[in-house]
Order: structure tokens, then C-alpha cells, then sequence
């Protein structure tokens, strides 16, 4: 689970790059970061080495690599429905290139209407932007759209 | 092709400057955390200050691999004249037309850096370039949102234009050649000085322009001398709080 999102797993989050095991119970996890400053990496290689000793693994190696870079559209459908229930908006799909007026006309979360918009890129933690619904008069938070 | 020792001078050289200036501006930035004119400024500052020090990090990693000394030693142990950072990143906050302006000013150059370096042959490097231009994005974004917004009365069109006119020749510091450029340039390593400063130029003079903003010219002089670790007296300062509390105990494990 996300450290900071605790309703999306991180397999959904699409941030496990890499997973391998042998026989000796030994694993490698390669993780990548959503940002380069997000504080929860640290504690998510921990969480992963706990998870992997817990179900019997003896050497577990857990690695951050810039090798494949995370983007918004490896969130799964799961995942993006994780987000909605923790009451963020999911990032809106692109390819490979993010003109910026897309923040503008986030869908809401709460009411779906796309009649909103964003007060700022920066909210509570990096990956989250701030927008408020004119229909509904909610603010909300979305997942910010990286490529 | 195969690097010598000048290109391996070069390229740390490179990742120096690079890391340095994330690292003491990201400083810099986290000073307006809780003294931001807005709440939303406050927040803006503290996650960009949050983006740059995560970045230096990535980039002193890479100097790592080079040979370099692990990252907390190299950003805490260091004095100033042993940093590579230029004059621009390491000025007080002063008031908040300044720093929006240095931060119009340095992401710009941060953002045309990462997208040369997005072709580099240093496969990590590389790889964090990727990374960083989608981040830094969000901050030129917001630079531009607020000289756009702050060219409509007079007077606080007047502070920013002061503010640009103050900190220009600072702004041209950040590109002082390097003892390498011709060896980076021909490893294709990094496109070199030069041609970052003559994108940023057109980039920067065009944005302004547009906001009704004037632009000094390209041949002011430059306050150069931050890469080769001849620093204003700003910067002891900023690296003896910055290591206050890795002072007590550099051994602490964190």
C-alpha cells in the first residue's frame, strides 16, 4: 500500500518495475519514483522488505531506478478507482506528451462534473495538485499527470 | 567512444554545477516555507524546494558511481569554495519579486538543461533527465503563471521589472563555460554552455516580452566565478545553517 494513499497499492500505482525470485528464497524488487523528492520511497523499500521476509524470503534486495521511468498511465483501472475512493482525482490519460490545460478541467471527484478548477499545482505532497468544483463547491484533490 | 580523464573531469564538473545549484537553491526555496504571502506560496515554494533536493540527490548518486563520496558527505561536508553553484541560487529570498523572478529565471535553464541532456551518451544521466523534465515543468508553470499575473498594475509591474533588470547578470553566471566544454561537447556528453544560454535566451526574452516586460541584453556582464568556487559571501552562511544539525553528530545514523 501507498504510504500516503493508503487505498492504492503500489503494484497499482504501476511503481514495481521489476520483481524476481529464485528457489533459496531470495528476491530482487526494482521500484521507481513517482518523484524525485517524494519522501514515502525510503519507507516504501522498507514496507517491501518487510512484506517479502514476512511470507518467507531470506535475502531481500530492494532497489530505486530512474531505468523505467514512472509515468500517470501505468496507474491501473484499479488503481484509478483506488484513487477516486481516497477522494483524489485520477490523472487523466495521455500520450507520452502534457500540455497543462488539462489541470484546468479535472473531472471532480465527488460529482464528476467537469465544471472546475485548479487553484494550484502544488498541494499536500508533490503528486497532488488543488481544484475546486464550481457544481458541487467541494475542493478536492487530484493525482498530477506526469509523463 | 571511449572517455579520458578530461571528459570524466568534465562531466562530474557537470553534475557538480547541476547538483549544487539544486541543492542550494532547493535551500533557498524551503526559507519561504511558512512565510509565503499565500497559503498556496507557501505550499508551492516548500514542494519545489522538495523536487530540487530530491533531484541534487539523484545527481550526487551519479557522481557516486564516478567515485565521488557518498551524497551526504559531499552536500554537508563541503565548503563553499568547494561548491560549483552559481551566484543566482545562492542569494538571500529577499522579497518575493525576487524570487519569482530567480525561479523564472533558473527553471528555465533547468528545463532546457534536462531537455539537451535528454540526448546525452551517460546512460544515468540520461535517465534522471527524463525524470526531471516532467517535474520541472510544474515550476516553470508556475513562474510564468505569476510574472504573466503581476505585468497588470504598475507598481507590481515595476517591482518585477526591477527585480529582472537586478538579478540578470546573476542569471547569465549560470552559464560560465567550463574548463571541458570542448571535450563534453565532442563526447556528446552535454551540448555545452554556449548553446543552453542562446535557448534560454530566446526562451526567457520571448515569455517576458509577451508579459510586457523588457529584457537586458545578452552581452551585459556576467556575474561569473560560482563554478570555479569563488562564491559572494552569502553562501558560507547559507552551508553553516544548512549543516547545523548534521554538525553535531556526522556519524548520527538518520
Amino acid at each position: 500500500m501507498d504510504p500516503e494513499i493508503p487505498t492504492i497499492s503500489i503494484v497499482d500505482l504501476g511503481i514495481v518495475t521489476k520483481i524476481a525470485s529464485s528457489e533459496d528464497k531470495q528476491a530482487y524488487v526494482q521500484l521507481t519514483p513517482t518523484f524525485s523528492g517524494c519522501p514515502a520511497l525510503k519507507i516504501m523499500e522498507e514496507m517491501v522488505k518487510e512484506k517479502l521476509v514476512a511470507v518467507g524470503y531470506e535475502e531481500v534486495e530492494v532497489e530505486t531506478s530512474f531505468e523505467t521511468q514512472w509515468n500517470t498511465n501505468l496507474i491501473s483501472e484499479k488503481g484509478r478507482a483506488a484513487l477516486k475512493q481516497h477522494g483524489l482525482a485520477p490523472p487523466p490519460k495521455h500520450d507520452g506528451y502534457i500540455e497543462l490545460d488539462v489541470l484546468s478541467d479535472t473531472p471532480c471527484p465527488l460529482c464528476n462534473s467537469r465544471n472546475t478548477t485548479m487553484q494550484t499545482p502544488f498541494g499536500p505532497t508533490l503528486c497532488r495538485s488543488m481544484h475546486y468544483c464550481k457544481n458541487c463547491s467541494n475542493a478536492f484533490e487530484a493525482f498530477k499527470p506526469v509523463s | 567512444m571511449e572517455f579520458n580523464d578530461k571528459h570524466v573531469m568534465g562531466l562530474k564538473d557537470l553534475l557538480y554545477r547541476m547538483a549544487d545549484d539544486l541543492l542550494i537553491l532547493g535551500h533557498r526555496n524551503s526559507e519561504w516555507t511558512g512565510l509565503g504571502p499565500i497559503l498556496e506560496e507557501d505550499i508551492a515554494f516548500s514542494s519545489m524546494a522538495q523536487d530540487k533536493i530530491g533531484q541534487s540527490l539523484a545527481l550526487y548518486e551519479i557522481l557516486q558511481e564516478l567515485g565521488e563520496s557518498d551524497p551526504d558527505t559531499v552536500a554537508f561536508t563541503r565548503n563553499a569554495e568547494q561548491f560549483h553553484s552559481c551566484h543566482l541560487v545562492e542569494m538571500p529570498i529577499g522579497e518575493y519579486d525576487f524570487s519569482l523572478v530567480r525561479h523564472f529565471f533558473f527553471d528555465h535553464q533547468s528545463a532546457l538543461r534536462m531537455e539537451m541532456l535528454v540526448d546525452t551518451v551517460v546512460e544515468p544521466l540520461q535517465m534522471v533527465a527524463r525524470k526531471f523534465k516532467g517535474e520541472i515543468k510544474y515550476h516553470t508553470m508556475h513562474a510564468d503563471t505569476w510574472l504573466k499575473q503581476l505585468a497588470a498594475t504598475e507598481e507590481s509591474r515595476l517591482r518585477i521589472q526591477t527585480a529582472i533588470n537586478e538579478s540578470f547578470s546573476m542569471a547569465l553566471g549560470m552559464f560560465e563555460s567550463s574548463d571541458y566544454e570542448k571535450e563534453l561537447i565532442e563526447a556528446n556528453i552535454f551540448g555545452g554552455e554556449d548553446e543552453l544560454k542562446a535557448k534560454w535566451y530566446e526562451t526567457v526574452s520571448e515569455k517576458l516580452m509577451a508579459f510586457g516586460y523588457t529584457i537586458p541584453s545578452l552581452d551585459s556582464e556576467a556575474s561569473n566565478g560560482g563554478r570555479k568556487g569563488q562564491h559572494t559571501e552569502y553562501l558560507q552562511p547559507l552551508l553553516d545553517e544548512m549543516t547545523e544539525v548534521f554538525s553535531i553528530d556526522p556519524a548520527a545514523d538518520w
